[in-house]
């Protein structure tokens, strides 16, 4: 439990609750977009912490994995979102 | 380096996080929001150099903060310049103005109360000491899994069943975005200097990819940093104007979406078929492989990003559907004269040419 | 000696950063905010890396930095280029 582990592990929940409060209240759908994407970063920010072991000893691999995993992820939910925005905006300005 | 140096280091490096994140998200302004989020993830990517996690640093600066970002620009970019609102934390006001600050002050204090949930379970995990019995298990089995990179050892060995499915998220993320209307039209072809440098830069990219492909078996890299400098390059082909932005036509581009997940299954298959386990690899054979299949994910998912930037189906998947009008030709729609909703028909017929042909739109 | 090099030169690189930040703050006009800009921070990119360079333990590497170095300058002149450019439509246009 290092020191290290602790900041980045607090600042990653900080984040998430900034990027949550923002996904609910704001109203333009861009920055709802950004502010899940900042979710996960927050989130990702917790998992590395937990698999940093100090700067001298290897770190754990398996959260490297799964947060690798979660960027790719994350980038094509976003590209569907906003496909998915562009056509809404389509179809209600034929309306 | 000594501790009060590193503790410095992190310091700076939290703060202009969280600054940069709170920015981003209370700005009134769509693109400058856009903006500061590529900024966010690029100084997001060196916490990860930081904390000794290259591969995933990498990704996030390709990925996270550099394709991300592009995607979010094109779509602040279609729409009309709107008016920056007046609370920047506006919320939908149906409800009137009373309802609205209500709401506002009990999401703060959720979200306030789910940051204090985090930060208890992250302390009672930390307050256990460091779970490393994962980590044992992959350095004890490292030489077995035929690279030399733990990083790459989980995710193409270990655990490749969840990058098979993680492959299979993309291709059907891929699948909606086609599902869900034409290709934006594309861009004018670029002037001079623009051109000169997408004509060095793509190659040099390819190049890099190539490169990060290979030494992901023993060094930070791998398949998914490669496909995002080839999805990279093509962004640069797409911008600098070219009709054609190097992927393939047809039945080659069908193949090239389903590369990953199609040569992961085949070799999965091959392998049950051989009486081993579901992607269990012999030990012998499992660098050459992860290799074969490291190079069709790299592929699958260049081809994956670069299609998700272009937003929807193109001209080459060959799919025109009988009662849309032929496409859009290649022009851009300036700033200044974009309509201020495009309705369905324009959607998905022609602009009209001539306005975007004249001289001075060119450099 | 190598250290003391090394050090010196990253030290100017990042003079060189601080200067182009200060001048994205406190100049009047996009175009002069652009110069700037990309003057300052190639340079001290330059600088940087130099110094980096001197620490590397193979020559490969230090090629490697030094084409970052090279691709860096590329794109940020091109980009400061299309910057400039727009702004100038745009104020032509208006």
């Amino acid at each position: 439990m290092l020191t290290a582990q602790w900041l980045y592990g607090l600042t990653g929940c900080l984040i998430v609750a900034l990027g949550l409060r923002t996904a609910l209240l704001h109203a333009s759908l861009l920055h709802r977009l950004v502010a899940v994407n900042v979710m996960g970063a927050g989130v990702f920010l917790a998992l590395i912490a937990v698999a940093y072991r100090g700067p001298e000893t290897p770190p754990d691999p398996v959260p490297h994995a799964l947060v690798l995993t979660g960027i790719v992820v994350a980038v094509s939910a976003t590209a569907l979102a906003l496909a998915l925005a562009r056509r809404l905006n389509a179809e209600q300005a034929n309306d | 380096m000594s501790t009060t140096s590193l503790l410095i280091l992190d310091g700076l490096l939290l703060i202009s996080m969280v600054s940069l994140a709170w920015a981003a998200l209370t700005s009134s302004d769509e693109r400058r929001c856009v903006i500061l989020f590529m900024a966010f993830g690029l100084v997001l990517a060196l916490a990860w150099a930081r904390l000794l996690a290259p591969d995933v640093a990498l990704a996030e600066a390709a990925i996270g903060a550099g394709l991300s970002g592009g995607l979010l620009l094109t779509a602040v970019r279609e729409r009309p310049q709107s008016a920056p609102t007046g609370r920047t934390d506006s919320v939908d006001n149906r409800h009137g103005s009373r309802m609205g600050l209500t709401l506002h002050w009990v999401v703060t204090t959720l979200s306030a109360a789910l940051a204090v949930t985090l930060a208890w379970a992250l302390g009672h995990a930390f307050s256990r000491g460091p779970q490393d019995s994962l980590a044992q298990a992959v350095s004890a089995n490292l030489a077995a899994s035929g690279v030399g990179n733990p990083v790459t050892a989980v995710l193409l060995n270990f655990r490749a069943y969840d990058t098979l499915l993680e492959l299979a998220v993309l291709l059907t993320a891929l699948l909606g975005i086609f599902a869900l209307g034409r290709a934006r039209p594309g861009y004018l072809a670029a002037g001079p200097v623009f051109d000169g440098l997408a004509r060095w830069l793509v190659p040099v990219l390819i190049l890099a990819a190539g490169y990060l492909l290979w030494v992901g078996a023993h060094a930070p890299g791998g398949a998914f940093q490669a496909g995002a400098t080839l999805a990279a390059a093509g962004v640069v082909l797409r911008l600098a104007g070219r009709p054609d932005i190097g992927l393939p036509h047809g039945i080659a581009l069908r193949i090239a979406m389903a590369a990953g997940v199609g040569i992961f299954l085949l070799v999965g298959l091959g392998l049950l078929l051989l009486g081993r386990p579901f992607l269990g690899y012999p030990p012998a054979w499992a660098g050459a492989l992860i290799l074969m299949i490291e190079s069709a994910a790299m592929v699958a998912i260049a081809a994956t990003l670069m299609l998700a930037f272009l937003g929807g189906r193109p001209e080459s998947f060959g799919l025109q559907a009988v009662h849309e009008g032929p496409a859009a030709p290649p022009v851009v729609v300036p700033r200044s004269e974009a309509p201020e909703a495009m309705s369905r028909a324009e959607f998905e017929t022609p602009e009209a040419r001539d306005r975007f042909t004249k001289e001075e739109n060119r450099c | 000696m190598i250290d003391a090099l090394s050090s010196m030169l990253i030290v100017g690189g990042v003079l060189f950063y601080l200067a182009g930040s200060i001048g994205l703050l406190r100049l009047p006009d996009l175009y002069s905010r652009l110069h700037a800009l990309t003057k300052a921070d190639n340079l001290g990119l330059g600088l940087l890396t130099a110094g980096l360079a001197l620490h590397s333990q193979d020559l490969l590497t230090a090629l490697k930095l030094l084409l970052i170095w090279l691709a860096v300058l590329a794109a940020s002149a091109a980009s400061a280029h299309l910057i400039a450019r727009h702004a100038r439509r745009q104020e032509a246009g208006s």
